[in-house]
């Protein structure tokens, strides 16, 4: 266990350059952030603005150019390329905008998939899966594969995809951005609840709606922190 | 983990079937190809060889031929006792004649050749008698009009069931009682073409009744499988040289042809010519293995965002490949059952069709499918490594 005083998530003058010389672009110019253990920060910003080389970077796709990012307290940017696939594999679950299931599998198997790298038993895969299935409320729809699920439904497999491996961190990036408001909702509330069970979640969005039901706001402009709202929840899960 | 990669594998497969088999057809056919030629080729070989053997072996046939001067000199009795007395080694020695002649029975005719021989003759070419007996010692040196048929004479003019022995034949115009049925050897029994379409008579009745000389043929030799089959021949060489006066360098006008060069001949021949089939069908292999890399190369583009996907959820770039890699050998390994199934199939069918002997090869099935499991490692390795070297956030957004 990370003793409590040090953060869960530190970025120390994190700076990203793309290509080189006349076409070099600085996407991040040195950006300082901390996120504790269980909050939902919502990453907000115009596009241009740096929000999603920032993901990339806490979600150990990425390496900064320059500066610390800590996570757990371990400095990431150190590690190679295999290291971070195993943070991403032990701690960490994402959720993508397109929902990025694999075709023609079913949903059991697709929330099955990070457990085969992890290489656990069959028996405890499936059973992970169907209980992964049936925290986001999709278990009866389990032998489905996306194309007989709707938008919603395929979103919240690759919700259940994420939590299988029960990460310290959910990484969202415009989880909502092809669903219609109502489906949107219905995630957000799934989110939410996720979090009230202990999950931190770091979520990228445009749509000030879906970023009100996050504790914390953090706002980019040009490559920059602009500003950070914390504690300004104003949505809460509806009862069910 | 290999389980874990072998089951990614098979479920990649399972979601592109139609692919996966027209990807692997190349490997099928070429390793049916492969199988099938060196099956039919080892059934030809036996067969050829089967046929050979009919002749006997530690056989030598000798037979004049031109010499310098001119027209061939045929041998006599004289030459073929000088050969029994003089050479170490040889069992049976026996001339022998030839002659197309029609035989008669009960009104039915059919064109067939008429033998002199000798029981030596029956013994060095292992001609056997299906009922009946062989030649007494006392018929074969008085050439007396006896005579063994072979089976298609008797099928020809003997009605069917009825048994020929103690029939009288005739011959042209020679009578002859028939006292045995040769058992079936099969054609290409060597310089009489079809040794089932003969009437065997003693040499002496052949020579006085059909040729009309004391001239022999040729004649063929048994010999002792302990001694060297050149050593015979050298001494052989001497003995006729002196006997008909060849001196110096005097080409020989007789030839002497040993069965088991011939075989040893034919032997390389056709594994010669399944050779070169078997290396044109391993091409066609290679080219299927071509085909998988192609495939597998679309294939890593095409699921570059499952690529993304996988690498995002935490899969190592050496897992990434491995996967890929277990999915090139599965196929190919899959196209090898296949193609060995399909192989045994088509030789089967094609060895009875054209009437050669079925010979399950191991050897070659197995290594078929070493081969194909290693082309799959070959052609898989590339497309395998390119996809494990994506960069995951690049793969999450191609489309």
């Amino acid at each position: 266990m990370t003793p409590p005083e040090i953060p869960l998530i530190e970025l120390e003058g994190i700076t990203k350059t793309f290509g080189r010389g006349e076409a070099a672009f600085q996407a991040l110019k040195g950006v300082d952030m901390r996120i504790e253990r269980g909050d939902f920060v919502a990453v907000m910003g115009p596009s241009g603005s740096g929000k999603s080389t920032t993901m990339n970077i806490l979600g150990c796709l990425d390496v900064p150019t320059s500066g610390i990012f800590r996570f757990r307290g371990v400095e990431v940017q150190a590690l190679d390329r295999d290291q971070r696939s195993l943070l991403r594999r032990r701690y960490l679950g994402f959720v993508f905008q397109g929902f990025n299931l694999l075709a023609r599998t079913s949903a059991v198997e697709n929330v099955e998939l990070p457990l085969l790298y992890r290489g656990e038993k069959k028996s405890e895969r499936h059973a992970a899966a169907m209980r992964a299935l049936d925290q986001v409320g999709l278990a009866p729809w389990a032998d489905h594969t996306p194309a007989e699920l709707s938008g919603g439904q395929q979103q919240r497999v690759a919700i259940a995809r994420a939590l299988v491996t029960q990460p310290d961190v959910l990484l969202a990036d415009e989880p909502t951005g092809n669903l219609d408001t109502e489906r949107s909702i219905e995630i957000m509330q799934l989110l939410t609840r996720l979090n009230g069970e202990g999950i931190t979640i770091l979520m990228v969005t445009h749509e000030e709606e879906m970023a009100a039901f996050a504790n914390t706001i953090v706002r980019f402009r040009d490559g920059l922190v602009e500003r950070v709202e914390r504690g300004r929840r104003t949505r809460r899960e509806e009862p069910a | 983990m290999f389980g874990a990669t072998l089951l990614l594998a098979f479920r990649e497969i399972r979601r592109h079937l139609l692919r996966s088999f027209l990807t692997t057809l190349g490997i099928i056919i070429g390793v049916a190809a492969v199988i099938t030629m060196v099956t039919l080729g080892n059934g030809v070989t036996a067969s050829i060889k089967d046929q050979i053997s009919s002749l006997g072996s530690n056989v030598l046939i000798v037979f004049p031929v031109q010499g310098d001067r001119g027209r061939p000199r045929p041998f006599k009795q004289a030459d073929v006792d000088a050969v029994s007395r003089q050479i170490a080694g040889v069992v049976d020695v026996s001339g022998s004649v030839s002659s197309s002649v029609t035989a008669f029975h009960n009104g039915q005719s059919w064109r067939t050749t008429v033998q002199g021989v000798g029981n030596d003759f029956l013994r060095a070419r292992s001609v056997e008698v299906e009922s009946g007996r062989a030649f007494t010692n006392e018929e074969e040196s008085a050439g007396k009009n006896m005579c063994l048929i072979g089976p298609k004479v008797q099928k020809a003019i003997f009605v069917a069931g009825s048994s020929p022995l103690g029939e009288n034949i005739r011959l042209n115009n020679v009578s002859c009682t028939v006292i045995a049925v040769l058992k079936e050897r099969g054609e290409g029994g060597g310089p009489d073409q079809d040794s089932d379409n003969v009437v065997m008579v003693p040499l002496k009745m052949a020579q006085r009744r059909f040729t009309g000389s004391d001239d022999i043929q040729y004649f063929v030799i048994k010999y002792d499988s302990a001694y060297a089959s050149t050593a015979i021949q050298d001494s052989l060489v001497g003995l006729l040289r002196e006997r008909r006066l060849l001196q110096g360098a005097a080409t020989n006008d007789f030839n002497i042809v040993d069965t088991a060069q011939v075989n040893q001949a034919l032997g390389a021949a056709t594994g010669a010519l399944t050779a070169m089939v078997a290396v044109i069908a391993g091409i066609s292999l290679l080219v299927g293995g071509i085909g998988i890399m192609n495939i597998m190369l679309v294939s890593v583009t095409e699921r570059t965002r499952e690529i993304g996907i996988r690498l995002a959820i935490g899969a190592l770039a050496r897992e990434v490949q491995l996967q890929f890699l277990t999915e090139a050998v599965v196929l190919c390994c899959f196209g090898g059952a296949v193609g060995i199934a399909l192989a045994f199939i088509l030789s089967w069918g094609m060895a009875s069709a054209i009437d050669v002997p079925f010979i399950f090869n191991p050897v070659v099935n197995v290594m078929s499918f070493l081969f194909s499991a290693l082309m799959g490692i070959t052609f898989g390795y590339y497309p395998a490594r390119r996809a494990s070297k994506l960069d995951p956030i690049d793969a999450l957004r191609h489309e």
